[in-house]
């Protein structure tokens, strides 16, 4: 039976720009792909297009499969397609995976064209601002000189803030999901560790692995359960697994005991098989450096004063690793800025991972927030 | 699934109260509503005086009725105080028909001269003769302005128009005009005991 709420089978696409991008590192990427997705139909106004900016392991892959046989639908997909909340019958979605990525946009992993090796360690450290200077001449090249709404969930999340920020007239809505103006100590601290898992992996070779035909898989694995960990809540871990053996009894071994450990592990080797870790490292990079308000002597409010864009923030209770409190202060500024906001704390017991949910309250709030965005006519 | 339930619809029944509100509210201007509901008051502000308005919420579906009615909504708890907001940072903040219903009374009024500049609170006369009818008789009041049952009210600091006056009073509070109404229709004799309603416009000392 055909799904009518699902974009259906889609196709990846790249554009590709070869206007050097200045980075804010100071380096100069002299030319790179950015691979995307979209879905629904740019009306004739180009007034409908909403850019959907990913998290740290997310990609271009928002909703639909790229065949019947693909056993997932896009990472998005509960919240994209007819009739959902982000309704592709009235918008045109565009989804793209980042710079530095690994699924297919300019990254370690794929070829310098200027060397005809993979970029491996010599592809340069981005942020948050260099990211959404790129997603800008995606616009371009798709003909849009505004988007309706940019929404991000945590790391997407300041990718939506930083797009008020630099583009002020070019962004109409921001809904800044599980989100915070910059992370704490200890957020960066959880970043730390898993980056040192990976660097200090005797397969890193400095980053360079590709050539010597391997990747540093057990500390992409480590870093990944670790990112687990902290993407969920406790409540959340103990209904889910608790105490629960994998066996009958208590083995007095090293192996896997618990179920919880058993999760870990598939989570790890699933990741580890599929993500690439030098990617890994500059998206837990860019998550530390984003900082809007160090240019302002720590004044949030300053910082944001130049964003134009109505917000939605939206928080989830059980998130402590981006949690209510961090959202709040996005808000505050915002309302020192008298800007248009709205602020829904949803709820919800899966802590970090809430965004990702289908939660019906979390999805009734974007429905209704997005039905009053106002686009032009039909295409 | 693409409608809203009827619940979130706009109550725009004519409502006295917020029209006394508006006399009060200059063209323009910044409001806070505490405690804000569906949104009707900042609605009706909105449309009639072109209010900069944000209104201030804990229950969800007034959190979705407030979006649908393109009201900016912050969802928070009164009780934990309003320290997402400047001092003086808005031209009003409004308390219409809640002060009876929170707990930290005395704080709330406190942050609210803080916030605003001016502060309207509105809240059912306790004084009012309908009331005091039913207290006489032995039972606890219901009326128009106060419809629950003593079970299910979320009413815990209910209090006559005498009483607001010493709290004012006795907390240094300006009040700048007072007005009393029962039915819609303004009451000038014996407010106290005519009014079901009271409305208040305070300032800061």
């Amino acid at each position: 039976m055909t799904d009518t709420s699902s974009v259906g089978i889609v196709a990846a696409q790249t554009a590709h720009f070869s206007d050097p991008l200045a980075l804010k590192s100071g380096e100069i990427l002299p030319a790179y792909d950015l691979v995307y997705e979209t879905y629904g139909t740019l009306n004739a106004d180009k007034s409908n297009a909403v850019m959907i900016c990913h998290a740290l392991s997310g990609n271009h892959h928002l909703a639909g499969k790229y065949s019947e046989d693909e056993k997932h639908p896009g990472w998005w997909d509960n919240l994209i397609g007819p009739g959902k909340p982000l309704d592709t019958n009235k918008f045109f979605v565009i989804g793209l995976n980042n710079l530095g990525g690994c699924h297919g946009s300019s990254g370690s992993k794929s070829i310098n064209p200027a060397t005809g090796k993979p970029w491996g360690s010599s592809f340069p450290v981005l942020t948050v601002e260099d990211w959404v200077k790129s997603q800008a001449r995606l616009a371009d090249y798709l003909g849009i000189e505004q988007l309706a709404a940019v929404i991000g969930g945590s790391l997407g999340g300041m990718q939506a803030l930083q797009w008020t920020l630099a583009y002020p007239d070019r962004v109409r809505h921001a809904l800044v999901i599980a989100s915070a103006p910059n992370l704490t100590a200890q957020n960066m601290a959880f970043n730390e560790v898993a980056r040192q898992a990976i660097i200090t992996d005797p397969e890193f070779h400095g980053g360079d692995y590709y050539a010597h035909g391997v990747v540093p898989r057990r500390g992409l694995r480590i870093a990944r359960m670790l990112g687990h960990i902290t993407y969920l809540s406790d409540d959340v871990m103990g209904e889910k697994f608790g105490r629960k053996l994998r066996a009958d009894q208590i083995k007095y071994t090293f192996d896997v005991e618990f179920e919880m450990e058993s999760y870990l592990r598939y989570q790890g080797d699933k990741f580890a098989e599929t993500f690439d870790a030098n990617t890994y490292l500059r998206m837990t990079r860019a998550l530390d450096y984003f900082d809007p308000a160090l240019d302002f002597k720590g004044d949030l409010s300053a910082a944001l004063a130049r964003a134009k864009a109505k917000f939605l923030v939206v928080s989830f209770t059980s998130d402590w690793r981006f949690s209510p409190a961090r959202s709040r202060e996005i808000v505050k500024a915002l309302l020192d800025n008298e800007l248009s906001v709205s602020y829904a704390e949803v709820t919800a017991a899966h802590g970090h991972d809430a965004f990702l949910m289908p939660d019906p309250h979390y999805h009734h709030i974007l429905r209704t927030y997005l039905q009053n965005i106002e686009v032009g006519g039909s295409a | 699934m693409s409608t809203l339930p009827d619940k979130l619809a706009l109550n725009t029944e004519f409502r006295h109260d917020f029209a006394i509100i508006a006399d009060w509210v200059k063209l323009g201007s910044k409001v806070l509503d505490l405690g804000c509901g569906d949104g009707s008051l900042l609605c009706f502000l909105r449309d009639s005086l072109e209010v900069k308005g944000y209104g201030v919420e804990k229950d969800d579906q007034n959190i979705l009725a407030c979006m649908h009615n393109q009201i900016n909504v912050i969802q928070m708890d009164l009780e934990a105080g309003l320290s997402g907001f400047e001092a003086q940072s808005f031209d009003v903040v409004v308390l219409s028909q809640t002060l009876q219903a929170v707990q930290n009374t005395e704080g709330i009024v406190q942050e609210m001269l803080r916030v605003g500049r001016e502060v309207i609170v509105t809240f059912p006369n306790f004084g009012y003769w309908r009331h005091r009818i039913q207290s006489m008789a032995g039972n606890m009041p219901v009326s128009d302005n106060l419809p629950y049952q003593w079970y299910d009210t979320p009413n815990i600091h209910l209090c006559t128009i005498h009483d607001f006056d010493n709290f004012c009073a006795k907390h240094n509070i300006i009040v700048k005009e007072r007005r009393v109404i029962t039915d819609d229709q303004p009451v000038h004799f014996m407010p106290n005991l005519m009014g079901s309603l009271a409305m208040y416009r305070l300032q800061a000392p």
